[in-house]
């Protein structure tokens, strides 16, 4: 992503009145040929312009605007202020959705990486077999979004589902979590932990970056592999690991299906699951609040937004962005 | 003698590593395997096995499973068909013209537009779901495959044009360049040259807008309200919800129904896969 970032295209002649004569001057398109081609190029754009109007960048100025107001879909609908708002602060089940959601991405998303990271260095050791290894622990990450899975999950860590069964091999007599308000989260965040192979084979990539001549050199030097990881692996893997981070703590902040399925699109027990989309689903088109569902969905944007602009701030005292 | 010893020391080592790395990927699976093996026992055992092999082999949850709902289940795969492979070549489609102009024409306000594109890869759904239902109700799309599928056309998934970009970049220019000296338009450029070069990242695009739109769950639920107009995971979740104790059976044997093209497609193209999540870190 960076190295697209930092490939910027020339800009574009402004002032093709005055060209500069000389050797540039060739380089530059004609004038009727770079307008033959902004023709082309917003000819090409023309879905992706519709789309942006539409479906993006319009509906999120929408939503906005809908913010202030108690749209329902049936009736007019009036401009209310900030009253949507005002509610927000009010709203216990409002802030308990934030906890469900904050607990659930902070310790969800380390443990997913963590657990990334040490696959990753493991099967980076020249282990044979490496393409059927990834493939298998990446398989999860393909399907754990899935209803189907989430429908397993429910079985799986119901009163009489496989957990169970397995320690009652042991003679413990198990909860049934995903019924129980203390334990239903943690199952949710185990499913996560579980879908850790996409950022395992992105860690992979990155491991394969870092060139042999650096621990080769650190080996002689003496140094034990605990300090290699720490001076080599992780300054070198920085980059990687702030670039999962800001993945999986945005596709964290979005889960929906998994609490959906497991909860019966309550949230329960006692909102223990109810992820704060599911709140935002439960407003907007179980009650047809979508006023303040709106309003709803402009702080999850800012809190994403937040999070990602700390993340990229943050960075820059511990991202190493090599030579 | 102190060489040999060193490579016993490391064939231990490796074999230990395996025996590591197979005992974890097989509990990693075993769920899977287990919800499979489950399909094809009755209800009753599936509450008290925890093994992988059944004790009364049965094949009836699948034909029970089939009929449980109100349309027997392939209606909700055609239809689940139909969504993705309106999907698919609307990303296809959307995506790569967009690709193209930004990778390969020069044009105002390029870097603003690319930014946009960018930005809009982080917008949550949810911050916008409720503006496009009110539009798609306004226009009488609600319950049918258009707001599905139309978004696709009109490339709003970023992802996609960010991928297709990367890639058209590492094409060599001199070939459009040699084109254009030879009188061909940006249309031709573009269906004759650059999209033939560049199948390895529409067959990306394709396999992973499979694997999302046969997943996704909350557009679908949100937008198809009727059972005749249901896709699989919408009606997997009526299933559930309508699902005693009893029944877990054939609900196990339609929720393994429903994973298999997924995983048809992770066989088929894995090397795809792997190859787009490294370079774009996309899930």
């Amino acid at each position: 992503m960076s190295a697209l970032l930092q490939r910027r295209p020339p800009k574009t002649p402004q002032n093709t009145a005055a060209p500069k004569p000389g050797k540039r001057a060739g380089k530059r398109p004609a004038p009727g040929r770079q307008r033959r081609e902004n023709l082309a190029a917003y000819g090409f754009l023309t879905p992706w312009f519709l789309g942006l109007v539409f479906i993006t960048a319009g509906p999120l100025l929408a939503s906005l605007y809908f913010s202030f107001t108690d749209y329902s879909l049936i009736g007019d609908h009036n401009w209310v202020g900030l009253e949507n708002y005002e509610r927000m602060l009010t709203d216990e089940r409002l802030f308990n959705a934030l906890k469900v959601t904050f607990v659930y991405v902070f310790v969800s998303v380390p443990l997913q990486l963590a657990m990334a990271l040490a696959l990753a260095m493991i099967l980076d050791r020249g282990v044979r077999g490496l393409p059927l290894y990834r493939s298998v622990y990446y398989l999860p990450s393909l399907l754990g979004g899935s209803v189907a899975i989430a429908i397993l999950w429910r079985q799986v860590f119901g009163a009489d589902g496989l957990i169970n069964q397995v320690l009652a091999f042991f003679g413990i007599q198990g909860e049934g979590w995903v019924s129980h308000p203390d334990y239903a989260l943690g199952t949710l965040i185990v499913l996560n932990v579980w879908t850790f192979g996409a950022p395992m084979v992105i860690f992979l990539a990155g491991l394969r970056q870092i060139p042999a001549m650096y621990y080769e050199a650190a080996a002689v030097d003496g140094a034990s592999p605990l300090r290699r990881f720490w001076n080599i692996t992780v300054p070198m893997l920085t980059p990687i690991i702030f670039f999962n981070l800001v993945l999986q703590f945005i596709n964290a902040f979005q889960t929906f299906t998994q609490a959906f399925i497991v909860s019966g699109g309550t949230g329960g027990p006692s909102d223990s699951t109810l992820f704060y989309t599911l709140y935002l689903y439960q407003r907007g088109f179980g009650a047809f609040d979508m006023g303040y569902a709106s309003a709803m969905a402009w702080l999850l944007l800012m809190i994403i937004g937040g999070f990602t602009a700390v993340n990229f701030f943050a960075s820059k005292y511990w991202v190493f962005y090599g030579d | 003698m102190l060489s040999q010893e060193r490579t016993r020391a490391q064939r231990v080592r490796r074999l230990i590593t395996h025996i590591g790395l197979i005992g974890f990927g097989l509990a990693m699976l075993y769920p899977l395997l287990w919800m499979l093996s489950s399909s094809f026992k009755p209800t009753a055992e599936i509450f008290r096995a925890p093994g992988l092999i059944p004790e009364t082999l049965t094949f009836g949850n699948y034909p029970e499973g089939w009929e449980a709902l109100q349309f027997p289940f392939h209606h909700y795969l055609l239809n689940s068909a139909i969504v993705v492979a309106g999907a698919i070549i609307g990303n296809l489609v959307g995506c790569s013209m967009a690709a193209y102009a930004f990778a390969r024409l020069e044009f105002r306000g390029k870097r603003l537009f690319f930014a946009i594109m960018l930005a809009t890869i982080m917008l949550p759904i949810h911050v916008v779901i409720v503006p496009q239902y009110i539009l798609f109700s306004e226009l009488g799309w609600i319950n049918t495959f258009l707001p599905l599928i139309v978004p696709k056309l009109l490339a709003t998934d970023g992802f996609f044009i960010f991928l297709m970009v990367q890639f058209i970049r590492g094409l060599p220019k001199d070939l459009d360049e040699a084109a254009r000296i030879d009188g061909c338009g940006h249309v031709r450029i573009f269906c004759q040259l650059i999209l033939p070069l560049s199948m390895p990242a529409l067959a990306t695009t394709a396999i992973f807008t499979f694997i999302w739109t046969w997943n996704d769950f909350f557009s679908q639920l949100i937008f198809l309200t009727s059972p005749d107009m249901y896709t699989v995971p919408v009606a997997l979740r009526t299933f559930v919800d309508s699902t005693s104790q009893t029944s877990w059976g054939p609900l196990f044997a339609m929720s393994i129904v429903a994973l298999g093209p997924v995983f048809g497609f992770f066989l088929a193209g894995q090397r795809y896969l792997v190859k787009g999540i490294a370079t774009t870190g996309i899930k």
